[in-house]
């Protein structure tokens, strides 16, 4: 294999491995930053994906699922806001609960209508569609690289997107300042409970939507086993990332891209495949041993705020 | 009295419980099943044969393990979601000494145990050494060394030395002077009854005791308190972490042996997390992380488990019991709302 061809391959991992991880990250950042910490994250992704799945098996058209998957996931989203801000719920058992919920319901949903843990396997024509279909010979670079899922493209395009709101929008101050000293934001009029309610429902919609590209590119079917961990690893990513929405990005792309080698280091049974699954979770923990130090929380992460204090 | 009853935890539990299994009755008869007929099932799947008692406390005992374990480390304000890991380099440990070294019972058995303790301990130790160490946020690292330990087994269980011979993927069994089996009249009613319940619940008053009366406990309890507070009255802060997060690890690890040298006999490959310590962080939460609360939470939590498994034989989905699970949670997450109603209904009627 050339390298350019090679390169082709790892791009195309990134970009199929990347995105659900990505999509759960951004979610994470809004809700950490507004200072509501989101464990239930893991939930989330898995009903997301679960009802992608089954939209799309429905409804037969892949961005519509992809959409009604991050709904789903803002259900949940809401659910977890309800208990951490109106309730003052300990934030961390909440999402625990969520962690439990969502996938039990999912596969209880998946049991009563198909009689199976697993939904009905998608064809092509109701998956997220790929862009250029038809125009690269299979197996070039511009065949694994362009004729992909345009979905990857947006979910790294969402990052700058976010990125603006985060620093430069008056929505994006405020949520900061609310993960940072709720109170001094109460004083200066700012509805700590409403910015806070935005960004964990926001959080649980883009957790959905990154469960739904899960079940809607590569894997074309709700499995039990579609959601294991993608969540844990985007929270991951977003400490990792100092709870930016550009340095998660940095964590995730390390996650997608030892993904990506994965199967070119582990092709020819050289090294134990369970040996070469360990590299993505060795390299983030190296980087952080050696490159990060110590990742700030945000100063009010984790606290109920109550407005009567 | 009555004031002691709604002031108490356990009887916001116990309403989270009824609440429960409301919600999971609620969705059964959604998808037009009868609740009555699910739940008796299940609660005869729990209760009516003394074999059926054995096996809820066979599925009681590791849960009762994980649960000890994320309870400890919850009263020094650390999360244990690693106790999944910990559990399984456990069962690692124990199976390895297991297999590979030949000693009369009395002396294999705790030489397995010690390795379990000794394996979870280090692997929940590194984490709290990078926390304080390098300021690396311990749920963060936790997560990484879950899968770490989930891998790491699986390339075990597949080395040709370890592996079973023949067919199935795993290991060899372990050899019988290392199993915690229990005496022949138990296991001719339930073949997996085993001493790891005993041995769980020996831990979990040795953790009531080191929480409550001893010097450790308290300076645990401190720094759970506040951190700032401790360091002023002259505990360390790092020193105890380290010290609650690798004896939460030690137990996790235990959790993962009682496993192995009772019901299980060898490990096998694993397709997916097993869940013993995610369902320990229930099972905490539900004790409200009293240590003997775990016992009674982890009973709960191992018969709602076994008694789950028939549901399918009636056609019921047994994710009922997750999804009733995680609504318990739920509410005990905000119970101290229904506190705060019902406190509030008795001033307006004083």
């Amino acid at each position: 294999m050339s390298f350019v061809t090679i390169s082709g391959l790892l791009i195309n991992a990134v970009l199929v491995s990347t995105p659900p991880l990505l999509l759960a990250a951004l979610g994470s950042c809004f809700s950490e930053r507004s200072g509501v910490v989101n464990i239930g994250i893991e939930g989330m992704m898995t009903i997301g994906a679960f009802i992608g799945a089954i939209s799309a098996h429905y409804i037969g058209n892949g961005w519509i699922a992809f959409l009604l998957g991050g709904v789903a996931g803002m259900v949940f989203g809401a659910l977890h806001a309800l208990a951490c801000i109106s309730f003052n719920a300990d934030q961390t058992i909440a999402g625990t609960a969520i962690n439990f919920i969502g996938p039990g319901l999912a596969i209880f949903i998946s049991k009563a209508l198909f009689n199976s843990s697993d939904t009905p396997p998608l064809n092509p024509d109701s998956k997220l569609p790929k862009m250029f279909s038809g125009t690269f010979r299979p197996g070039s670079f511009g065949y694994n690289v362009i004729e992909t899922y345009p979905a990857a493209y947006l979910s790294i395009l969402l990052v700058i997107v976010i990125w603006f709101v985060f620093f430069r929008t008056r929505f994006g101050m405020r949520l900061r300042a609310c993960g940072e000293h709720p109170k001094a934001c109460a004083t200066l009029g700012i509805n700590v409970r409403r910015v806070r309610y935005t960004c964990v429902i926001l959080s649980g919609f883009l957790a959905g939507l990154g469960g739904a590209f899960v079940t809607l590119s590569t894997v074309s079917q709700f499995r039990p086993s579609v959601i294991v961990g993608q969540g844990f690893i985007a929270i991951a990513a977003v400490i990792f990332g100092k709870f930016n929405p550009q340095g998660a990005l940095i964590g995730c792309l390390i996650f997608g891209l030892c993904n990506g080698i994965k199967p070119l280091v582990g092709s020819g049974n050289v090294i134990s495949p369970n040996l070469v699954s360990m590299i993505p979770y060795v390299v983030t923990l190296l980087a952080l041993i050696l490159f990060v130090g110590n990742s700030r929380v945000p100063a009010a992460s984790g606290k109920p705020f109550a407005k009567d204090e | 009295m009555k004031q002691k009853i709604t002031s108490s935890n356990a009887f916001y539990t116990f309403l989270s419980i009824i609440i429960g299994f409301v919600v999971g009755a609620v969705l059964l008869l959604i998808i037009g099943i009868s609740p009555a007929e699910a739940y008796a099932k299940l609660f005869s799947g729990v209760f009516s044969k003394l074999r059926y008692v054995l096996y809820d406390i066979v599925y009681a005992t590791p849960l009762i393990f994980t649960g000890l374990s994320v309870a400890f480390s919850f009263k020094t304000g650390v999360f244990n979601i690693g106790a999944e890991g910990q559990f399984v380099v456990g069962s690692l440990a124990a199976c390895l000494v297991g297999i590979f070294v030949d000693l009369p019972a009395i002396l294999h058995v705790p030489l397995c145990l010690l390795a379990a303790a000794a394996a979870g301990m280090l692997w929940s130790a590194m984490v709290g050494f990078l926390k304080v160490k390098r300021g690396i946020n311990e749920v963060l690292s936790y997560i990484m060394f879950n899968w770490l330990a989930f891998y790491l087994s699986n390339y075990v269980v597949n080395i040709p030395a370890v592996h079973k011979e023949g067919g199935g993927e795993a290991t060899k069994n372990v050899l019988d002077s290392a199993r915690l089996r229990a005496p022949q009249f138990l296991r001719s009613i339930c073949s997996d009854t085993n001493w790891g319940f005993l041995l769980a619940i020996a831990c979990a008053v040795l953790v009531w005791f080191i929480i409550k009366k001893t010097t450790l406990g308290y300076q645990l309890r401190a720094v759970g308190h506040s951190r700032t507070a401790a360091e002023y009255g002259g505990i360390s802060s790092n020193r105890i972490f380290i010290i609650s997060m690798s004896i939460s690890g030690a137990l996790a690890g235990l959790g993962g042996a009682a496993q192995l040298l009772g019901p299980g006999a060898r490990i096998s490959q694993f397709a997916g997390q097993e869940g013993f310590g995610f369902q320990g962080i229930t099972v905490a939460l539900i004790a409200s992380s009293h240590p003997v609360g775990c016992i009674f939470s982890g009973l709960f939590y191992g018969a709602m488990k076994y008694g789950g498994s028939k549901l399918t034989t009636i056609g019921v989905p047994n994710e009922v019991v997750n999804i009733i699970m995680g609504t318990i949670i739920f509410f005990i997450a905000i119970s101290h709302v229904f506190r705060h109603i019902l406190h509030k209904r008795k001033e307006a009627a004083a």
